[in-house]
């Protein structure tokens, strides 16, 4: 925790000076703004008539809110909106908790009653992040196909439970890394059974990091397009293949486009927003710590 | 009774052993898996990638030993899609750096609303990257809807159609504005552990911010920066999805995984050839890989 907590009264690097400083804020706010700026953009197309998306840009129109009925009630016959939402919240779900039933005794395991080589172990679940997906894209369709699996939801929770796996095993031993060695000495001499001890010493400790490795799982597997369009392009697919599909070939669809990509993004932008903090202190601490 | 008199010794041995393996058995499932469905595909990819395999015909797969590697010199589709590859992961990683570096500086600071911004930098990160992408392409780069063509305009620079003219330095450039928020976080982690007396005894000691930057900043961040250079070229050096959706088939900006899918199951099915190309790709990625756990694992020494 030592990292995080600054002792009062640190002077910044950039900025000792009060004008500089209030410069420097500006500055702050300008690029903030700007990094902003096409989420902000996409976000009014949505709410444009595609006549207007479709013209010099402007920010002055009458906003409607037809383009999200639109995009949420049409059905071309290969994946509705209600599908793909429905297909990628059981999906995501699904491969998130088989990767927290599987990471977390592994993480326990390496933290907290380290065998000897835990952090050969370790690296090898951080040097399968290495391999590259197309070193396995082949032969996971050949065997998907061959089990005929191709199109289903049951390929993509297999292929997201490892995708996910190393990345949570990562940063869930450096959460059980922090809970202290005492406390469970303490509750092992007041002859606290193992799961007790679980249930009474380690999981309110880690409860926290438990929710925020979870969190990532599910905005990595809700964003994953590669494996959703090359395996299950069609019905049973999900939330990225679905935008994709609002791309036309002919008419204007840009407001439409917009409308769609609002809706795709919005769930996991305010869970990131909501858990920022505590997602990147697992992943930095995985590896300092 | 001869059978019950057991050296203490081998008790110990016995009992030691029976921890060993209840202190293994719940890492043996994650392991398992992870074994099943990353590391045997692999050894078949390998396996392929000795064949001649088309299966789009009825040929038979023959073994063809290294022979899809000798030709990989010569191919000049590989040695392009090669060369993209390196050009777009090194600059999609550098520049991340550089801005989330720049980006952390700034937001290490107090000033009015160092929150609200914060979450603001932060999102791009979030985005599903087929949306960044549709987005950049259709209401950014495009010529004739495009807000920086639109800037442009009123400056007096005729539209630029930035996606086919300039593809790769449009990738690169979506790519960066997902990943420097990354970078940030991980490089504000890293601001924010610094001791601050040692600051205050630089400024006492008349140290310019530049040289207090340089000389105590820099050294303590190195292990961010590091880190945040090798998760970022795991990820980086197989960027699909923006590919797809801003450049698509064109040629310019294809990186190898782009190009592997598209002459395996993409359609082309050359798979003994492609195979070939994707063990370069894992090659490259495994000395990347040590390289940086290389230096993770210096990280990792004093923990044991």
């Amino acid at each position: 925790m030592a990292i995080f907590t600054r002792a009062p009264k640190a002077e910044p690097i950039l900025g000792q000076n009060r004008l500089v400083a209030a410069l420097l804020g500006l500055l702050t706010w300008f690029i903030g703004l700007l990094f902003f700026f096409p989420l902000f953009w996409l976000v009014l197309n949505g709410f444009k008539e595609e006549s207007v998306a479709n013209a010099s840009p402007t920010l002055i129109f009458d906003p409607t809110l037809d383009r999200f009925s639109e995009v949420t009630e049409a059905n071309s016959g290969l994946l509705s909106f209600a599908e793909a939402f429905g297909n990628s919240f059981w999906i995501v779900l699904i491969s998130t908790v088989l990767v927290m039933i599987l990471a977390v005794p592994a993480a326990y395991a390496l933290a907290i009653r380290p065998m000897r080589k835990w952090r050969d172990v370790l690296f090898f679940f951080i040097s399968t992040k290495f391999l590259p997906i197309v070193g396995v894209i082949m032969p996971i369709w050949i065997i998907a196909r061959d089990l005929n699996l191709l199109g289903t939801r049951t390929v993509l929770v297999v292929l997201y439970t490892a995708m996910n796996l190393p990345l949570a095993v990562w940063m869930l031993r450096s959460f059980f890394a922090e809970v202290p060695k005492e406390l469970i000495e303490a509750a092992q001499i007041d002859g606290c059974s193992l799961l007790g001890q679980l249930r009474q010493v380690i999981l309110p400790i880690v409860a926290p990091g438990l929710a925020a490795t979870a969190l990532l799982c599910v905005i990595f597997a809700w964003n994953e397009f590669f494996f959703a369009i090359q395996l299950n392009p069609t019905g049973a697919s999900t939330m990225p293949v679905w935008v994709n599909s609002q791309q036309k070939f002919q008419g204007q669809f840009l407001a439409g486009l917009s409308a769609a990509s609002v809706l795709a993004t919005l769930p996991v932008v305010v869970a990131g927003w909501v858990a920022q903090k505590r997602m990147i202190r697992g992943l930095a601490m995985g590896a300092i710590k | 009774m001869a059978t019950a008199v057991i050296s203490h010794e081998e008790e110990v041995r016995r009992l030691q052993r029976r921890e060993g393996w209840r202190r293994r058995l719940p890492i043996l499932p994650a392991l398992l898996f992870t074994i099943a469905v990353t590391q045997i595909p692999f050894l078949f990819t390998l396996f392929y990638s000795l064949t001649d395999w088309r299966i789009d015909t009825v040929d038979p797969r023959q073994f063809i030993g290294v022979e899809n590697y000798t030709s990989l010199s010569g191919d000049k589709f590989f040695l392009d899609a090669a060369w993209v590859t390196v050009k777009m992961t090194v600059m999609a990683v550098l520049g991340s750096l550089i801005v989330g570096t720049g980006l952390a500086l700034l937001l290490d600071r107090k000033f009015f609303g160092q929150g609200f911004i914060r979450t603001l930098l932060i999102t791009p990160f979030l985005v599903m990257p087929v949306v960044a992408g549709f987005m950049w392409k259709t209401q950014m780069f495009n010529a004739t809807f495009g807000v920086i063509n639109w800037v442009l305009n009123t400056v007096g620079i005729d539209s630029i159609e930035f996606a086919t003219k300039y593809p790769l330095a449009s990738v690169v450039v979506v790519l960066i504005w997902q990943w420097s928020p990354f970078m940030m976080l991980i490089i504000l982690a890293g601001l924010q552990g610094q001791d601050a007396s040692v600051l205050e005894a630089a400024r006492v000691d008349g140290a310019t911010s530049w040289g207090t930057f340089r000389q105590i900043t820099f050294p303590q961040l190195r292990p961010f920066l590091e880190l945040g250079t090798l998760l970022g070229a795991i990820y980086l050096i197989q960027v699909y999805d923006h590919i797809e959706v801003i450049v698509g088939g064109q040629p310019g900006a294809k990186n190898l995984p782009f190009y592997i899918a598209q002459r395996s199951i993409g359609g082309g099915n050359r798979f003994g050839l492609a195979s070939s190309y994707s063990i370069i790709v894992v090659i490259a990625s495994i000395i990347i890989a040590n390289i940086g756990l290389r230096v993770l694992s210096g990280l990792l020494e004093d923990d044991s």
